[in-house]
């Protein structure tokens, strides 16, 4: 079915198709649209569904760690301080294996206090073991919270499905939502082995130790160190498994096929940019005017930024002349986090590509299509020039 | 009135395992191993870090024999909302959902996701069990210390407030059910407890449970201190339903008649070492006031 609704609505849409069984969510802006059309969804019986109306997002947390803990599909949508709010229990959903999907509709984070995009808020928890899929567009939201789930329920981590606020999350935009019956072929229903039950009672996140510890049967039990090494291993194998669904997803509905990154006229460029979310679109009208004026450059998204594709960057910068990271975050004090990423995973390639970090967009300061052009056009020029140090775009005056 | 459980009618079968990690003479041991004599198997408890993650056990060994998750401090209420959200989805609506707490994860970290919880009508059982200060990590003071009592972080003078009443503020989002016990009269613990069970939407009972090492008395007083609390009349047992508020058990027992002066209960425990004669006068004051609205 074609529609044309916002990203929020692309969200809870896909939430619908992927049969959720337990949704917990509190209102903050720009997400609230998503939740309050999943109550809707609930209230009209279109999905069944258990919509708690949590007291706060940690609490939303808990009843997703708790109910996916009992065996039922969870999930849950917020953004920027809700989502820090939420930062214990992200960790603990992710320690505790349990897959759950979140949406994060990106916004600043406060203070001073901001409702608009940037990418600090999920950035700020790229640390705490969840997989973090960026869309960049109503389409890709819809296709990317199903597959989430089914990616989740396979490798037992968390999954986060983030989209740049208001810019995706409040505008309308042509999307397919795909047939109840194929999402269903692709998403089969949520059986984990290990639940909640009286039946084979066990005891789930108790104290565990330093050291191994043998159990009553007197069969070696891992230790702290081992469990959180499992989670990495596991974290890192998930790329393959997501390359599979992604895969499967375009032989069904015909849509996907760049699971990791999405590059745009990039083959045999000399300069690439680097950006996530809808950014990278906007961007390939930047491209398409240097194109035409002779600049050799093409853009790649990042769909995956945790675990972090680093052989798919190898693959797709190793050899260019420049490499251009266009962020809407950064660790304060040092540089972006993308940038600090992709920089770490090309430091071992023979052909190193020349590295710049642009700032930008911060709070929702508008990006105007001039200011990335002038940005880029000049970095193509002097890639030499530029530096380590992040270069801030659209700054207007200095803050006192 | 229904039949009161007897020590040669309380149910034989245990859920927890003897010789579980709780310290000699814990209140909580006597507590969680009534209060899961009464729940039965088809239980799944929600703990939050308190005595009881330590009683249960470390992995890969656990002391309970029924199916437990633990969460994060602040998260109780909500997380029993979405074990029970759970159990509705898949269909599983014989499960009695147990949040299991101690008085700083119920009364203080925890409020919060309890208030939600009771608020929002959650089929639940919340038990506090109240040991008045935050023992797991050292007796360090809670909300629900009371006034005068020295623990580690009121050293010396001791806490200068007063012990907040969590089931009153439990009992302002007027739930079904609720109930206070104490670790000292298990045989009323279980009957709240299967009371509760039998009742739909929010339940709340909030159990004084003794904590030796924590008061300071010895290990063999703590059913002796235990009722020392409610006989002296500082710590009453009743039920709060729809039928209004009653005095059960032993309190009721002491209704119009003489309690002992709450002298007695502050001499068992070295925690009160520091009480002011002026405010122990001012404390029993407040008793009897407390007891001349009751009768």
């Amino acid at each position: 079915m074609h529609l044309i609704e916002s990203g929020n609505v692309a969200a809870a849409t896909g939430v619908k198709l992927s049969r959720a069984q337990v949704i917990a969510a509190y209102p903050i802006t720009p997400q609230t649209p998503l939740t309050e059309k999943l109550s809707e969804f609930v209230a009209e019986g279109s999905l069944t569904a258990e919509y708690i109306p949590v007291e706060s997002e940690h609490s939303a947390m808990a009843v997703c760690i708790a109910a996916s803990s009992a065996g039922a599909r969870a999930f849950t949508a917020t953004s920027a301080n809700g989502l820090l709010y939420m930062n214990e229990q992200l960790h603990w959903a992710a320690g505790a294996r349990l897959p759950i999907v979140m949406c994060v509709a990106n916004r600043g984070i406060g203070a001073p206090w901001t409702v608009w995009n940037d990418h600090q808020d999920s950035i700020s928890q790229r640390d705490g073991g969840w997989i973090q899929l960026y869309a960049n567009d109503h389409q890709q939201i819809i296709d990317t919270v199903i597959k989430a789930f089914r990616l989740s329920e396979i490798v037992s981590i968390p999954v986060m499905v983030c989209y740049d606020g208001y810019l995706l999350s409040h505008t309308y935009m042509p999307f397919e939502a795909p047939d109840q019956d194929r999402v269903d072929a692709f998403l089969p229903l949520f059986s984990p082995k290990n639940k909640l039950d009286p039946d084979q009672p066990s005891n789930f996140n108790t104290v565990t130790l330093p050291d191994v510890r043998p159990d009553v049967r007197g069969n070696l039990a891992p230790g702290y160190m081992e469990i959180r090494h499992t989670l990495h291993q596991d974290m890192r194998n998930s790329m393959e498994v997501l390359k599979d669904i992604d895969q499967a997803f375009l032989d069904a509905f015909g849509r996907g096929g760049t699971p990791f990154v999405e590059p745009y006229r990039c083959d045999d460029v000399e300069h690439v940019v680097v950006c996530m979310g809808s950014l990278s679109y906007h961007m390939r009208d930047v491209i398409d005017q240097l194109r035409s004026e002779g600049v050799n450059v093409g853009v790649m998204g990042v769909q995956l930024y945790r675990p972090f594709p680093d052989q798919a960057m190898v693959s797709a910068l190793s050899g260019k002349r420049s490499v251009m990271v266009f962020e809407k975050a950064l660790s304060y004090g040092n540089q972006g986090a993308l940038y600090a990423d992709i920089k770490s995973a090309l430091y071992n390639v023979d052909r190193r590509p020349l590295i710049s970090n642009h700032i930008l967009g911060l709070g929702g300061r508008e990006i105007k299509t001039q200011h990335l052009y002038d940005a880029v056009k000049q970095a193509c020029g002097n890639p030499e020039t530029l530096g380590d140090t992040p270069h801030w775009i659209g700054l207007k005056c200095q803050a006192s | 009135m229904e039949q009161k459980t007897r020590t040669l009618t309380l149910t034989e079968e245990e859920f927890v395992y003897p010789g579980n990690r709780a310290c000699a003479g814990c209140g909580l041991g006597i507590v969680y191993r009534t209060a899961l004599k009464a729940l039965g198997k088809n239980t799944i408890l929600v703990v939050p870090p308190s005595c009881l993650t330590v009683l249960q056990g470390l992995y890969p060994i656990a002391a309970t024999k029924l199916p437990c998750v633990n969460v994060t401090f602040a998260s109780t209420g909500a997380a029993a909302s979405g074990v029970r959200a759970a159990m509705r989805a898949l269909k599983k609506e014989n499960m009695n959902v147990v949040a299991f707490a101690g008085d700083g994860g119920t009364g203080d970290i925890g409020i919060q996701a309890l208030s939600g919880a009771c608020e929002r009508g959650e089929d639940i059982l919340y038990i506090c069990y109240d040991n008045e200060a935050y023992m797991n990590t050292g007796v360090q003071r809670s909300g629900t210390t009371p006034q005068g009592v020295v623990t580690t972080t009121t050293p010396i003078k001791g806490k200068t407030q007063l012990k907040k009443d969590v089931p009153s503020i439990v009992a302002a989002h007027r739930i079904p059910y609720l109930a206070t016990a104490s670790a000292a009269y298990p045989l009323d613990l279980f009957d709240k407890v299967k009371k509760a069970i039998s009742i739909k939407g929010p339940k709340y009972i909030h159990v004084h449970t003794p904590c030796p090492p924590g008061w300071g008395f010895d290990t063999r007083y703590t059913v002796k201190v235990g009722k020392l609390a409610v006989e002296t009349g500082l710590f009453d047992l009743y039920e709060k339903d729809a039928e209004g508020f009653r005095l059960t058990d032993a309190s009721l027992r002491l209704s119009g008649k003489p309690r002992k002066p709450v002298t007695d209960y502050f001499n068992t425990q070295g925690r009160f070492k520091s009480l002011p004669e002026t405010m122990v006068a001012d404390i029993q004051k407040d008793v009897d006031l407390k007891w001349a609205g009751y009768c």
